[in-house]
């Protein structure tokens, strides 16, 4: 029962492959197989959110994923947000908002936000609420999350605007 | 955290996937968006030897509202939010699928899981016999149709057979009044107690209602008595009164961390009266 299957991923537009157990969840694979490990786990009842990402154009808990499931899948992580020489705007306003603390929740938060900002460009701070409600944070009180994700959302539609 | 292991499935057929639970037997079970299985795998409160995905079965997917309305068990909560012909045809669904979880589990988790899975805090149960929906069944033996307002037995024990697949709901195109209206302790909660009414109107006067309640009971609770309380009257505080009391006869909640008895009695009263000025707005 249960060898290790060949699984093929796209992850942050790299097509990568391992061998793991069809029960190992996505989470797993990508932090020990994969050595991605900006998406956290923060509980096994699949309410936190810190493992966050996004899957085939959704955001989706990774740790309620198999890796069976996820055969074929396009995975983008925090690591595919933007990189330390070149923050996404997402990243460079959760730093100027103090939207993180400890840091843990944050790669889910921003993995989250940047797909909700993309389903929803001009987000109201009730829909920031409603639409981050899966990713708890310990630390901020999330105020200063929604002001990020707001003066994300602002700035990436300026720039928008700006284009066109 | 860890689940057992298995061996891994994906027919891209009812037929296959039926096919497999027949061969494996009671070690079988069907995932499909994993949202209330993969957690139980990982606490081993369940532990099956064969995962028989349905992500795969195109059969699955699909939402078609016109005056029957037909939703593939594999639809996700938030295709169901998001489908605009629904929203026309059956606005109390994407109401009642907001307050289910969270964006990310409402991404994976399907309306079939969500039926078939048989926990009284489920959401979508209730709202299927408020509903009157049918729910399609595909087994060995070939297609069969249950009567939602027939389908739940007891808690995880429903009218499904070991090895037939939910593979669709289906219901005529409700009633213009509607409410789902949840009382919970935050978001991503099951209820403390939640109640679906579809009420139509014609001059003034209620001429069809329907009640049901979510988690109030070891399963899904349709209060007829509830409904009949407000046919002909015009939802004053005393119709309103008799249908909260009708649905209390109805109603068996049992004490847990949301409460003792007597509060979720109460609570239930207290949301019921909420939907119902709700959905007679709107009717």
């Amino acid at each position: 029962m249960s060898d290790k299957m060949h699984l093929k991923l796209t992850v942050n537009g790299e097509a990568v492959e391992t061998l793991a157990e069809p029960r190992e969840l996505l989470i797993h694979v990508l932090r020990e197989r994969l050595g991605i490990t900006g998406p956290h786990i923060g509980c096994e009842t699949s309410h936190c959110g810190a493992c966050t990402v996004d899957m085939d154009g959704k955001s989706v808990k990774a740790c309620t994923v198999f890796a069976a499931q996820a055969q074929g899948a396009e995975i983008t992580t925090i690591e595919g947000i933007g990189t330390p020489d070149s923050l996404h705007v997402l990243q460079e306003m959760f730093r100027e908002h103090h939207g993180l603390q400890c840091g843990f929740c944050t790669p889910g938060m921003i993995t989250r936000a940047w797909r909700l900002l993309q389903e929803n460009p001009s987000p109201t701070e009730e829909e920031v609420r409603f639409g981050m409600a899966g990713n708890l944070c310990r630390c901020t009180g999330y105020q200063n999350i929604v002001k990020a994700v707001l003066a994300a959302a602002h700035e990436l539609n300026s720039v928008k605007e700006a284009a066109e | 955290m860890i689940p057992a292991r298995f061996d891994y499935h994906r027919p891209d057929s009812v037929a296959a996937a039926v096919g497999l639970l027949q061969q494996h037997g009671d070690e079988a079970r069907v995932v499909a968006g994993g949202h209330s299985l993969i957690p139980m795998m990982k606490l081993r409160m369940a532990a099956p030897a064969h995962l028989v995905d349905l992500q795969g079965i195109a059969a699955l997917r699909g939402i078609e509202a016109g005056e029957r309305i037909r939703i593939g068990a594999m639809v996700t909560q938030s295709e169901m939010i998001a489908h605009a012909g629904l929203a026309e045809a059956a606005p109390i669904l994407a109401e009642a699928a907001r307050q289910i979880a969270d964006p990310q589990v409402r991404n994976l988790g399907t309306v079939g899981g969500n039926v078939a899975n048989g926990d009284p805090g489920n959401d979508l149960p209730a709202l299927m016999l408020c509903l009157d929906a049918t729910f399609t069944l595909e087994g060995p033996e070939g297609v069969r149709e249950v009567a939602a307002r027939g389908f739940y037995e007891a808690p995880y024990v429903t009218a499904r057979e070991e090895e037939e697949i939910l593979t669709a709901v289906g219901f005529d195109r409700p009633a213009r009044g509607f409410a789902y209206e949840k009382q919970k302790r935050k978001i991503g909660d099951y209820a403390t107690a939640a109640a679906a009414v579809l009420i139509g109107a014609e001059g003034g006067r209620v001429v069809s209602a329907s009640v049901a309640m979510t988690n109030v009971a070891d399963v899904p609770v349709f209060s007829a008595a509830a409904g009949e309380a407000l046919v002909s009257t015009d939802c004053a505080a005393d119709a309103v009164a008799a249908a909260v009391a009708a649905m209390q006869g109805d109603i068996d909640p049992v004490e847990d961390n949301r409460g003792p008895v007597e509060f979720k009695r109460h609570v239930a009263g207290v949301i019921l009266t909420r939907a119902i000025a709700r959905a007679w707005s709107r009717a």
